[in-house]
């Protein structure tokens, strides 16, 4: 076998990629001893952030890609992968974080937009993730090459309710296309300004044709239950981790949780004597500015 | 089919049509199924995750119990890793210790150097197409250890009498040749 008959980064690889996260929480770290913590709790890959969600509301001014000397030492201190984020549109940050080396690239609403567009993920051999509120944005973004998808949620927040609105939003418009003729779907498809071929995609296999992740705004054991049961893949987890009072319990719950979270029995047990989730806002009481789901289109 | 995380859905798809109408898969997350059962597979996912959450339940005991009975078993990528005998540089977490292998995680490097490439396959008539994601490599192996396929020096296809590992992803390209090797084992 010469090395040369091999071939990267094809869309089978970067979809297969993210179907090897399924069942799992992929946990928001900033160092590499959170990144020990969430994978002895049992996380299927670590996200390398400068600052989670949470901190980069207090903080304000603008967020951008971590220091690739932060994702490099997290990426030496574990052996599962690790995933980092460049801002909406920024392809040099991503094409960075491509040569350090990640495993996944995030393109963020929580980090400060570079871009009206969003980065031609095609081109690049390591595989995105973006976030997407609906079923439109959700189809734009796999069109230009997207292999896993993230409900947005609102980030940073600790309130799970924007990401049960946007996992509810796109699971209802996909159920909706059932039984839909080929001109129908036309419409729809010009409606929600998504690629036809995707829309019919969607009626056919009645699911988003990649993986599909809540995020932006689970805190608790119950809250990814939730999710879970909303039909998520699996859950991102930023702030809800190391915010708390006891990040490694919750981290060992919320992985717990997605893998019973058809079993409330079990889940007494899972949410019991945690200590205090993060604090939270309520996402409705957001001044405009401070949304962070309306980045991107 | 060990359904704590990993492509279990592609994995419960492809064995349901390399088995037709002759028998069923069951997921398994909790104690008191795999004793029932004929064959078990192993998916991919991550090793370390799979791994916690079989230790966790007992369902990892079972497993060996099983596999010592002379159980089929099919474990692909991270399960390939989850049923050695020896990881390399692996501190985190025990293996199951049923496959006399040594195997290296992420032996080709990170998700950049994740590969296809068409394998020649001891016994297959044509080359088949194989998805290494993240792969992990058969670095050493025992002489019950029959090698079915290799990359360079390295085997990434083995078959130890009831158990067949593979360092990648047979439920995400449709040839079902791995499958059938299985089935037959049943």
């Amino acid at each position: 076998m010469q090395l040369e008959e091999l071939r990267f980064g094809t869309e089978l690889l970067k979809r297969g990629f993210a179907k090897m996260q399924k069942g799992g929480v992929i946990m928001d770290v900033t160092t590499s001893e959170q990144a020990v913590i969430a994978e002895e709790a049992g996380a299927v890959a670590v996200m390398a952030l400068q600052a989670v969600p949470a901190d980069i509301r207090k903080m304000g001014g603008v967020a951008r890609m971590a220091d690739p000397k932060i994702i490099m030492e997290i990426i030496d201190s574990v052996t599962i992968p690790v995933m980092a984020k460049v801002r909406i549109g920024h392809y040099a940050e991503a094409q960075i974080l491509e040569a350090i080396g990640v495993d996944m690239i995030d393109e963020s609403e929580v980090l400060t937009p570079a871009d009206e567009f969003h980065v031609e993920k095609v081109k690049f051999t390591v595989p995105f993730v973006c976030g997407a509120r609906n079923l439109g944005e959700a189809l734009r973004r796999i069109k230009e090459g997207a292999a896993m998808i993230r409900t947005k949620g609102e980030a940073g927040t600790g309130d799970v309710r924007e990401a049960v609105r946007h996992m509810r939003l796109i699971g209802g418009t996909i159920r909706s296309l059932k039984g839909m003729n080929d001109d129908e779907l036309m419409k729809v498809a010009r409606e929600i300004e998504a690629d036809y071929e995707l829309v019919l995609e969607c009626r056919d296999m009645q699911r988003l044709p990649v993986v599909n992740f809540a995020a932006g705004g689970i805190a608790t054991p119950a809250d990814a239950s939730l999710m879970m049961q909303m039909g998520a893949d699996g859950v991102f987890v930023g702030s809800g981790i190391f915010k708390p009072q006891n990040p490694e319990l919750m981290a060992t719950a919320i992985v717990e949780a997605v893998n019973n979270y058809d079993n409330p029995e079990k889940l007494v047990e899972i949410s019991t004597g945690l200590g205090d989730p993060m604090k939270g806002i309520d996402a409705g009481t957001l001044k405009e500015g401070e949304i962070l789901q309306t980045r991107g289109w | 089919m060990v359904a704590f995380q990993g492509d279990v859905s592609e994995h419960v798809h492809a064995m349901e049509r390399a088995l037709g109408s002759e028998g069923s898969v069951v997921a398994v997350r909790s104690m008191g199924t795999v004793p029932d059962c004929d064959g078990i597979v192993l998916p991919g996912g991550e090793s370390t995750t799979i791994s916690r959450h079989l230790a966790r339940t007992g369902v990892g005991d079972e497993i060996q119990v099983a596999a010592r009975s002379g159980v089929p078993i099919m474990a692909t990528c991270a399960g390939l890793i989850v049923i050695s005998k020896e990881i390399v540089e692996e501190t985190r977490f025990e293996p199951l210790r049923l496959l006399n292998v040594r195997v290296m995680r992420n032996a080709f490097g990170s998700q950049r150097e994740s590969f296809e490439a068409d394998l020649k396959v001891e016994g297959f008539d044509s080359p088949y197409r194989a998805v290494f994601i993240r792969a992990p490599a058969i670095v050493g192996w025992h002489d019950d250890v029959d090698i079915l396929a290799r990359i360079e020096d390295m085997a990434v296809a083995v078959r130890q009498e009831n158990l067949m590992g593979l360092a990648f992803h047979p439920e995400l390209t449709g040839d079902l040749r791995f499958h059938e090797i299985f089935l037959d084992m049943i």
